[in-house]
């Protein structure tokens, strides 16, 4: 059964590796992952659909929570949230089908962006199963090229972000004591 | 800012280990580490130089079991680092903190496939607790520190930083770090009141309560307050491999160690206990045998500081995130103020659950075996502890000896026990039992390796002869691998297949090739005035002590049996090898 995970993380090198590490190591496969930078330039949010047995999700969710760089995981498998895919297509579009095919992406919200004599370059927004039956459609047309992005997704609920302060360093006191440390040389 | 504390990376480096009080350094130098070795040239930190470098982490954890502190240990880059692998993911298991520091190639050589270059902070990613590499001089304090924080706190663990070559090299001003910030590293120590107050109550309701205690109580620091648990409510115990001298041996409500090898009356206790009091443990597959037969009867109430061990491998009834320091004294004290009302409630079935619990201890006691002939395993470690009457620091490395030595040597101290518990890395018990011994300078040091594990850290030898350490060495020899010998005759239709250790040093001529001295007996009669000498030797000493080499581990909970279900003793008709 797909999952569907949101990871609020520090955007530093690695940081990544670190979550889809847990999931590889389980022999995981994800489905999907995005990422992006938030509005707070130092985090970024993922967004993760694994295929994990519902009976370990929880124990999966708590793993990643352990990492360092992770500052919340969150499950949005069975919560309340909204869950978006961009699709960006190609359709070759003899003349006799241009309309049709436009027609076709406007029931979808699809947009056409580049047009050329040889076709359409269209992008489209929505739930995954609505975006399967879109790409459905216009392969009826004939050949085309898809990239996926993926899902992005966000929680309806506003869940309190539980971050640990800066913490003195307690050795600092260390410091004024005469040793033979290299402090004082 | 004054230029007085500009500084290279290396000795800002050392600045930092210096105020973490760091005082010994296990390594081994290599090419991108040289400027870090100029440093040290004339900087009191204390390095030791081993003979390998996956001997300098074990020696780190020898250092950090030992004593709680912080192990640290060092490599170059690329080889370097890559044998430190196995001793990361030792500690990583055991949870113990340790700090690992590599070189690495320059920053400007990464990803050229350099000479000696390797990816460590990929390669120790998920065999640390966290690995940082450290890319400009200016992050390097922030980083070692934070580095000794995370592995020092929460449930410890191993932390590596890998530092470039031009990182040690390059000039900068030390700025003091006054705070750690690290949104995302949650620690949750106190535990939850309320629950902590049910747990007592549920903990007086129970008629047949079972303390399972683990490596948790001693990195925790917690024996005492684990003490006074047992005593108010007077709660048979068990300690895990992990956990031995969490709880005295010699404390009359300790039943020994549970599991795969545990005796028999800690497993029944487990098996028929209506309320597991788990603190400090991950219910292992060593511990739980089969998951789904493993307690069937009890409640379990589990206190642990990583949330994730939480409902892991059995779902608690009532789980208390956070420090056993923490919370066993608020537990402690809940339990006390119900006991005016609740202490007789259950008292006659409590009564009753001991004298269950004394029946099955007589049943099937873990008793030395002996011999006139030949000196049995058990024996050995019967009379290893007759010496250490449960004071001294053993370190043991993996495999049958381990197991006799944890069911038969008495450990009255948290921190003497020294074993590679989750990993179960052979070649552990040498390097380690420098580490404990560089920590604990005045205290006895047993190393008690197998002839199999032993021959993997042979190197050591030579650390040990060159510091002059006062190691005492017990190869416990029967010329197998015996624990896998033992599965392949148990589980395998007695195809012993590669296990036999044919050829073995002579352990005089050995340890005198190395300066100091060594013997070899087989005979039951040599073995206390053997192992006397050995100890009044003032400086190491290697004793190899020829053992039956047939016998075999018992109790024994098959791999996916239920811990109720023990094989006790040697399956009949015994098969024997053939002798060759």
């Amino acid at each position: 059964m797909i999952q569907v995970i949101s990871i609020l993380l520090e955007n530093k090198p690695g940081a990544l590796m670190r979550v889809t590490g847990l999931l590889s190591a389980r022999g995981y496969n994800i489905e999907s992952l995005t990422v992006a930078r938030t509005l707070d330039p130092t985090l970024s949010r993922m967004t993760i659909a694994v295929d994990v047995e519902p009976h370990l999700r929880r124990q999966l969710i708590k793993q990643m929570n352990r990492l360092i760089n992770v500052l919340q995981a969150a499950d949005l498998t069975e919560a309340p949230a909204v869950a978006r895919e961009l699709v960006l297509l190609r359709v070759r579009a003899p003349m006799e089908a241009r309309t049709a095919i436009l027609k076709e992406a406007e029931i979808f919200g699809g947009r056409v962006v580049d047009s050329s004599l040889e076709g359409f370059a269209i992008e489209a927004t929505g739930e995954t199963e609505k975006m399967d039956e879109f790409i459905d459609v216009m392969r009826s047309y004939g050949e085309i090229e898809v990239t996926r992005s993926g899902l992005v997704a966000v929680s309806l609920e506003s869940k309190k972000l539980r971050l640990s302060p800066p913490i003195p360093r307690t050795v600092e006191a260390a410091e004024n004591k005469d040793r033979n440390g290299v402090v004082n040389a | 800012m004054s230029s007085s504390n500009l500084m290279s990376g290396a000795r800002m480096l050392l600045e930092c280990l210096s105020r973490e009080g760091v005082e010994i350094i296990f390594g081994y130098p290599g090419g991108v580490t040289l400027p870090f070795y100029d440093t040290l040239y004339d900087n009191p930190i204390r390095h030791i130089l081993v003979r390998h470098e996956e001997n300098a982490c074990f020696a780190a954890e020898g250092y950090a079991r030992s004593t709680g502190k912080v192990g640290v240990c060092c490599a170059t880059s690329g080889p370097g680092a890559t044998n430190l692998v196995t001793g990361l993911v030792d500690a990583m298991m055991d949870s113990i903190p340790i700090v690992a520091l590599t070189g690495q190639v320059s920053t400007k050589l990464i990803g050229s496939d350099a000479f000696q270059e390797a990816d460590t902070f990929g390669i120790t990613r998920s065999c640390t607790k966290h690995n940082f590499l450290v890319k400009s001089i200016a992050d390097l304090p922030q980083i070692v520190h934070e580095a000794f924080y995370i592995a020092s706190t929460g449930r410890p663990g191993p932390v590596l930083v890998d530092i470039p070559k031009d990182v040690f090299q390059a000039q900068g001003h030390y700025t003091p770090v006054h705070a750690i910030h690290l949104p995302g590293y949650k620690i949750v120590t106190e535990g939850h009141s309320g629950q902590i107050r049910r747990a007592a109550q549920m903990i007086w309701e129970a008629k047949r309560p079972f303390v399972y205690a683990g490596g948790g109580i001693i990195a925790g620091e917690a024996s005492q307050e684990l003490r006074e648990l047992v005593e108010i409510v007077d709660a048979p115990t068990v300690c895990t491999l992990m956990g031995l001298g969490a709880l005295p041996s010699e404390h009359p409500n300790f039943i020994s160690m549970p599991g795969m090898h545990g005796s028999y009356a800690a497993n029944m206790g487990m098996t028929h206990a209506d309320l597991l009091i788990a603190l400090g443990v991950r219910f292992d597959d060593r511990v739980t045998g089969r998951l789904s037969a493993f307690a069937p009867h009890a409640k379990v109430i589990h206190v642990d500081i990583d949330p994730a061990e939480v409902g892991k491998n059995r779902n608690p009834d009532l789980p208390i995130v956070g420090d056993v320091k923490k919370v066993l004294p608020k537990l402690n004290k809940a339990l006390r103020e119900l006991e005016p009302t609740m202490a007789e409630v259950n008292a006659a079935e409590r009564k009753a659950w001991w004298k269950q619990i004394r029946a099955w201890q007589q049943e099937h006691p873990l008793q030395p075996v002996f011999s006139s002939e030949e000196i049995k395993p058990q024996h050995l470690m019967y009379a290893i502890d007759q010496i250490s009457k449960g004071q001294a620091i053993v370190c043991s490395d993996v495999g049958q000896h381990q197991m006799w030595a944890a069911q038969l040597i008495r450990f009255n101290a948290p921190r003497l026990w020294i074993n590679s518990g989750g990993l179960g890395a052979m070649g552990f018990g040498l390097p380690a039992a420098i580490g404990a011994q560089f920590a604990c300078p005045d205290k006895l040091v047993f190393a008690i390796v197998g002839d199999g594990g032993f021959q993997m850290s042979i190197p050591e030898l030579a650390t040990i002869a060159s510091y002059g350490l006062p190691v005492k060495i017990i190869v416990m020899n029967n010329g197998y691998l015996g624990m896998v010998r033992q599965w392949q005759e148990l589980f395998y239709n007695n195809r012993t297949c590669a296990v036999e250790l044919d050829c073995f040093p002579d352990a005089e001529l050995l340890a005198r090739a190395y300066g100091f001295r060594g013997r070899t007996i087989d005979k039951p009669s040599e073995l206390e005035e053997a192992l006397r000498e050995a100890v009044n030797e003032p400086g190491p000493y290697l004793l190899n002590v020829k053992v039956s080499p047939f016998d075999n581990v018992f109790p024994m909970v098959p791999a996916g049996g239920a811990i109720n279900e023990m094989v006790l003793e040697p399956p009949r008709p015994v098969a024997v090898p053939a002798k060759r």
